[in-house]
């Protein structure tokens, strides 16, 4: 069973000439078929978390350890985590002119699965996930998050994890800038992925909204850069009528 | 209809749309399009049409101070059955006619060649076979010029390759007769030292059709002004462009496409990706469309995609419209840049670096390489973008 474990993770970043330490000691275990929710206040480095684990060369790893099935993630290139199973859905896709989304897929589904998939099935899969995702076929002739709107860009994002199917999932704030409806396609994209019990998913989330369609196993509470509190769903009650006002008080917000 | 937009990353991208009853293209050149090269001033670099090329790397060719030696360049021409081919004198009046020199440079080479090459495809022959004429840089110093003519309803498709090192100053001309349709490659795969000048004039006859690709790779410095004129209504023109400048190299195409004839079209597509330390491409396209020229429709566009830091973009479009009786008139500039965020996007989707830059690169170009329609000169170009690509991240 695909195991995630990060140990005492401290993250550091450059900024205005000076080095400021984000991460603080993370200590998480995610386990396949799992969901945690990690929930906090803006600026508490939950985004960094995701963005360290994924490999992103702004981050330096300071301190600790993050390991997947005991191989250790920090040794690996950005291509080599997510060919190891790591995904990230980014909250801010960025765009890639000139480079289609069906090129793109395919390029990456080749990548990730070590080989490119037979053409016929692979034309397959990809319309009937984006059929489910409420994509229009002529999507997959765009260029990647070129001209996508904040809706498509997610659902962009969840068509890849649904066809990447990759062991552990972390989804950065994916339901910030969504509608309703799109709030409940990109959910049941996600829900098909966990359902699979193959995949550990690391929700990250400011809003409980989302937790109505997805529901986690295990709620963090993410502030100053560590886990304050971990609890069940009902923590994610707590947060909703109480707000993070408990965990932020004292200055120690970052 | 304008647009231009511009990431500035050591790139600058100027465009205007001109409506003028002063001719701002002619009055930007120093002097009047000429044949004798003692009517152009040595360049001294700050002039409007030299001031973006580096006048040191021209080996002499703008100073009257390079002087043809006897290993400048190899010819070789493979041209299909029912081609006349020749070589001529200076005199030949078929020299000439599809435009003068518009820079000292050209002046030069028009003054300094010797013999001229004349291809002539007779009127109403279709070729199935390209042309092929294969100039070869064997190190020294040469200056050349080339005819290239098709008689009425003549359909031809030539390619020019220039390989090997030499400092080559050479004009071609294209004469397009009545519904002609003419296809031109010209490959720039020079050597790194090798310096390259030259104007390409196009004479596109009445309903013709005149469809350039240049593409150039290669060379130190290659500078080249690709230009149109029409002789008669009805003509189309398609100029497109791509190139690969690498670290060091300086690469300029400097287009003119002149709608002095009534309902003619254009149309510009030119594409570049640079990376490395001093990479420089300058892209110069002038339209002007003169007052007789009702019914003109023209589109120009250059792209540019930065892939490494170090590398600059000069792109300037220029329209200039004489007559509001036209059917449209367009211009684009973009530079953009394959940057950090691009890459570690298409890496966190498990794409190794060398084959996301591939990715990138390669649909940026795909377009442009789909259309030149000679299988042997899009696979090398491929194969040669890919190789540009091994060499940057290797």
């Amino acid at each position: 069973m695909a195991t995630l474990e990060i140990r005492d993770l401290h993250v550091t970043v450059e900024a205005d000439n000076a080095t400021k330490e984000i991460l603080k000691g993370v200590d998480l275990t995610v386990k396949q078929g799992e969901t945690h929710a990690i929930m906090g206040p803006n600026g508490s480095g939950k985004s960094t978390l995701a963005y360290s684990l994924a490999g992103h060369p702004k981050y330096t790893i300071t301190g600790g350890t993050v390991t997947l099935d005991g191989e250790d993630v920090l040794e690996m290139s950005v291509d080599e985590r997510a060919r190891a199973g790591l995904f990230l859905a980014m909250q801010y896709p960025v765009e890639v002119p000139g480079v289609s989304v069906s090129n793109f897929l395919r390029t990456s589904a080749t990548a990730v699965r070590g080989e490119a998939p037979k053409l016929r099935h692979w034309v397959k899969e990809v319309r009937e996930t984006m059929e489910r995702l409420n994509m229009d076929p002529s999507f997959a002739e765009r260029n990647v998050n070129e001209g996508f709107s904040g809706g498509e860009k997610k659902r962009h994002e969840i068509l890849q994890l649904e066809l990447l199917k990759p062991k552990i999932a972390i989804l950065d704030e994916t339901d910030s800038g969504l509608d309703v409806d799109a709030l409940r396609v990109v959910s049941e994209g996600v829900n098909r992925v966990r359902e699979t019990g193959e995949v550990g998913t690391l929700l990250i989330t400011h809003y409980t909204r989302i937790l109505r369609y997805i529901k986690p196993d295990h709620v963090h509470v993410f502030a100053g850069g560590r886990i304050a509190e971990s609890g069940g769903a009902e923590l994610a009650d707590k947060l909703e009528a109480e707000g993070y006002e408990a965990y932020t008080k004292g200055g120690a917000s970052e | 209809m304008a647009e231009a937009q511009n990431i500035p990353v050591g790139s600058t991208t100027a465009g205007q749309i001109a409506v003028a009853a002063e001719s701002t293209v002619a009055t930007r050149m120093s002097a009047p399009a000429s044949f004798d090269v003692a009517d152009f001033p040595v360049p001294h670099g700050r002039e409007e049409e030299w001031r973006f090329t580096p006048l040191e790397r021209l080996r002499g060719l703008h100073d009257g101070t390079a002087a043809a030696t006897g290993d400048g360049v190899k010819v070789d021409i493979d041209a299909p059955e029912g081609v006349v081919v020749e070589t001529v004198g200076r005199d030949d009046a078929r020299i000439g006619r599809a435009g003068a020199p518009v820079d000292r440079v050209a002046a030069q080479a028009y003054s300094a060649f010797e013999k001229a090459g004349v291809l002539t495809v007779p009127k109403e022959t279709v070729l199935t076979e390209p042309i092929r004429i294969a100039v070869h840089g064997e190190g020294g110093t040469a200056y050349a010029h080339q005819v290239v003519e098709l008689g009425a309803f003549a359909e031809a498709v030539v390619v020019i390759d220039h390989t090997g090192d030499a400092v080559l100053a050479a004009n071609v001309d294209y004469v397009l007769g009545d519904g002609a349709k003419l296809t031109v490659v010209s490959v720039q795969d020079w050597d790194d030292k090798a310096v390259h000048v030259g104007q390409h004039n196009a004479l596109v006859g009445r309903d013709a059709t005149f469809k350039s690709f240049v593409v150039t790779f290669g060379g130190d410095l290659v500078r080249l002004h690709p230009r149109v004129a029409y002789a008669g209504p009805g003509g189309e023109a398609e100029l497109f462009g791509l190139y690969f400048t690498d670290q060091g190299q300086h690469q300029e195409h400097r287009l003119l496409v002149d709608h002095n004839i009534p309902h003619c079209k254009s149309n510009v597509v030119y594409k570049g990706a640079l990376q490395g330390d001093d990479a420089h491409a300058v892209w110069i396209g002038d339209v002007l469309i003169e007052a007789a020229a009702e019914g003109t429709d023209t589109y120009e566009m250059n792209r540019n995609l930065v892939l490494t830091d170090g590398a600059r973009v000069d792109s300037v479009p220029n329209l200039e419209i004489e007559t509001g009786e036209i059917v449209g008139a367009g211009h684009a500039s973009a530079t953009g840049r394959f940057d950090d965020e691009q890459l570690f996007y298409l890496m966190a989707r498990g794409i190794p670096e060398i084959d996301a830059r591939r990715l990138v690169v390669r649909g940026f170009f795909a377009e442009l390489v789909q259309q030149i329609g000679v299988a042997d000169i899009e696979e090398r170009l491929i194969a040669k973008i890919e190789e540009e690509l091994e060499a940057s991240v290797g």
